[in-house]
């Protein structure tokens, strides 16, 4: 009977765009508007099951994360109790295989202090180039350069980083080496060991160290910094800028007094997602940071992160024993650390955007 | 008298030493932070060009289409490459779909709430997450758990050749998961960009809300939804920790000619890659020779970069065409 009576609605009802009563399970089940043919398209006829599955996809990245938490949690909880977590965080004995007759070690200080060292040169390097670049682009910058500059650091930040840790082993590295070494006992050796550039006279063991290591993750995080910065800057009314200028200040003037306390939060989130690259990153350190298992104490020591330990080591070990589980527990450390900074600096953002609303 | 005289010879609006000094200061500091943007530009071009140079004894068709020999001594680079292409097509196949929808959903049917705003932070929690830790999830979650699922369905238990292994499927999954935060924030950014007048006028005349999208949203952020999807591409191709642990190999033997050198790697097979090529030859294999290290990084980064212009050329292009 129902059927009936849409097909009946349907030769009534001609022209397009007209509103049709949901009589049947199709109508109840679809968008209502008839196309030119006075047909319902398919897709429309789904609207229900099409909207769930956006919203399950919406959350798909809730799931993401808690997926994510929960499967490296799985691999590492057999050890979780075992570990000797004091020792984890304050010895720097990493000894994942003895040899025989002896004790595994996992002392993770040093890798803690390769990454956390790493991290601390290429911020002190890509901060003040990168809110100085930022500021450049969005301030002083016009046209055609502008766009040749916005350019640029996206495509530096599309470079991957195995490409980039290449750069530091086979470019940079062998530059670093060849200003960093001196003859032993030359003016410039005693200034190395004196301000710490070295540990010994005659300069950089190697090519690949925590220097080099630093510089490729400051331009790695460069194009985070100066992107986001940007944004933040952007998002200073433009009232803020005339009244400065109404004022008498000039451009520099403007930014410095003006636009740099209006857009601190933004800024700091900035350098802060920097920061998270920069611990985060694997294939850039694991080959031009020079991978020695040592507490850095000069600038050119050869240093190894967290990344890359579980980068080099996962494929040697044996799935179950306690090195594998050990490596998952430092993923756990990477993730509870660059998940608590972008958290963080999600809360800086909104913190500034609810009170511009205001 | 003399006052008067003296009156016409100073200029009342030249600038005090005050001003001037203000004038210095600011060009100063532009200049400044010019030369911060070109301490990133000149060494980026510096050891592009190095690079290039390096590699161009080694760089011509052949050293493409050739199959990598002698662990990567000799021969081309064409097992990796059709590996890498593979790799970009499952994982898209995976995150497109799952992120523009996401991104409709954030956009056009979420509401300011809680709930709006624990997603957009796992959004960025998930951009954040390092991409070793991608790896060790694509190893506890595809490697260890989906696939002796998959091979209790299908594999026969007395013939391990048809067991399933870590291969394109597990690492296109990773790299899926790695490239979601990518597609949604540009995905939703692109609807962002559709005046919200649009949808009301289509509203207006009836349509629903997936109609509106449908027929109003969609094709007119196609285009920056595009560009995500390609910026997702060039991330996928170049990514090397994720697929570390979840299906990239070394080497592997494919086919010299015929239809097994274009689809040499099945769905659960070990493949290889592009950027794990570059990871192992460069540092690696003892007496490798440099050409073909630098040949190898330069075909990647050309890639990258050709890639990427893409992305760039279509926003170039959509930004003088919009209409509104």
């Amino acid at each position: 009977m129902s059927q009936s009576a849409t097909v009946e609605s349907k030769k009534k009802l001609g022209p397009a765009g007209t509103i049709e009563r949901p009589v049947t399970w199709v109508g109840r089940m679809s968008g209502r508007v008839t196309n030119a043919r006075g047909k319902i398209r398919l897709l429309d006829r789904f609207e229900k099951p099409i909207e769930w599955l956006i919203r399950i996809c919406g959350w798909s990245s809730i799931i993401g994360v808690c997926a994510i938490f929960f499967f490296i949690f799985r691999e590492a909880a057999p050890m979780v109790p075992k570990l000797d977590w004091v020792h984890f965080f304050t010895s720097p004995r990493w000894i994942p295989n003895p040899a025989p007759g002896n004790e595994a070690s996992f002392g993770a200080l040093a890798l803690l202090a390769g990454t956390f060292s790493t991290t601390f040169i290429a911020l002190i390097l890509c901060v003040p180039i990168g809110l100085g670049a930022a500021v450049y682009i969005s301030e002083f910058a016009k046209g055609k350069v502008r766009e040749t500059l916005k350019i640029v650091i996206e495509l530096l930040a599309a470079i991957p980083s195995i490409v980039w840790g290449f750069i530091g082993l086979m470019v940079l590295g062998p530059i670093i080496q060849q200003i960093f070494s001196a003859a032993p006992g030359s003016w410039w050796g005693h200034t190395m060991v004196m301000l710490r550039l070295a540990s010994s006279e005659t300069g950089a063991a190697q090519g690949t160290n925590l220097f080099t290591g630093g510089a490729i993750l400051a331009l790695m995080s460069v194009p985070v910094v100066v992107s986001l910065s940007e944004d933040a800057l952007r998002a200073v009314p433009d009232s803020y800028r005339e009244a400065a200028l109404a004022l008498g200040a000039n451009t520099w003037e403007t930014v410095r007094r003006v636009l740099f306390p209006a857009a601190r939060n933004g800024l700091l989130a900035a350098c802060m997602l920097g920061m998270g690259r920069a611990i985060g990153e694997t294939m850039a350190v694991l080959l031009a940071t020079g991978h020695n298992n040592r507490i850095p104490t000069a600038l050119t020591d050869p240093v190894r992160t967290m990344t890359a330990t579980i980068a080099a080591e996962m494929g040697e070990t044996v799935h179950g024993d306690s090195h594998y589980q050990v490596l998952f527990i430092l993923g756990i450390v990477l993730f509870v650390i660059t998940c608590s900074i972008n958290v963080i600096s999600d809360i800086i953002v909104k913190g500034i955007k609810k009170g511009n609303k205001a | 008298m003399d006052g008067a005289a003296a009156m016409a010879d100073v200029n009342p609006f030249a600038p005090s030493d005050f001003e001037r000094r203000k004038a210095r200061r600011t060009t100063r500091n532009k200049w400044l932070m010019f030369s911060f943007c070109a301490v990133l530009v000149i060494p980026l071009v510096a050891i592009l060009v190095d690079i290039f140079v390096k590699a161009a004894p080694v760089l011509s068709l052949d050293y493409l289409w050739q199959n990598p020999e002698n662990k990567g001594k000799a021969g081309g680079l064409w097992a990796a490459l059709v590996g890498t292409f593979y790799l970009v097509i499952g994982s898209l196949v995976f995150v497109a779909p799952i992120g523009i929808l996401a991104a409709i959903y954030l956009n056009e049917y979420a509401k300011e709430g809680f709930l709006n705003r624990v997603i957009s932070i796992a959004v960025t929690s998930l951009a954040g997450v390092p991409s070793i830790v991608h790896g060790l999830f694509g190893l506890g979650a595809f490697v260890l758990t989906m696939l002796p699922a998959i091979n209790k369905l299908i594999a026969d238990p007395n013939d391990p050749d048809t067991k399933w292994e870590a291969g394109l499927l597990t690492a296109s999954l990773t790299i899926a998961v790695m490239n979601l935060p990518v597609i949604i924030t540009s995905a939703r950014e692109a609807l962002g960009a559709v005046p919200q007048a649009f949808r009301e006028a289509c509203w207006n005349l009836g349509a629903s809300r997936w109609q509106t999208i449908r027929t109003i949203v969609i094709p007119n952020s196609f285009s920056g939804i595009l560009t995500g999807i390609i910026l997702t591409i060039s991330r996928a191709a170049g990514e090397t920790a994720p697929i570390l642990f979840t299906g990239v190999t070394f080497f592997k033997f494919i086919a010299d000619e015929g239809w097994d050198k274009v689809f040499p790697y099945k769905v659960g097979e070990p493949f290889m890659a592009m950027s794990m090529h570059l990871n192992i030859i460069s540092n690696q294999i003892s007496q490798m020779p440099d050409s073909m290290k630098f040949g190898c990084a330069a075909v990647l980064i050309g890639l990258i970069l050709f890639i990427n212009s893409f992305a760039i050329a279509l926003r170039v292009w959509l930004r003088g065409r919009k209409r509104w």
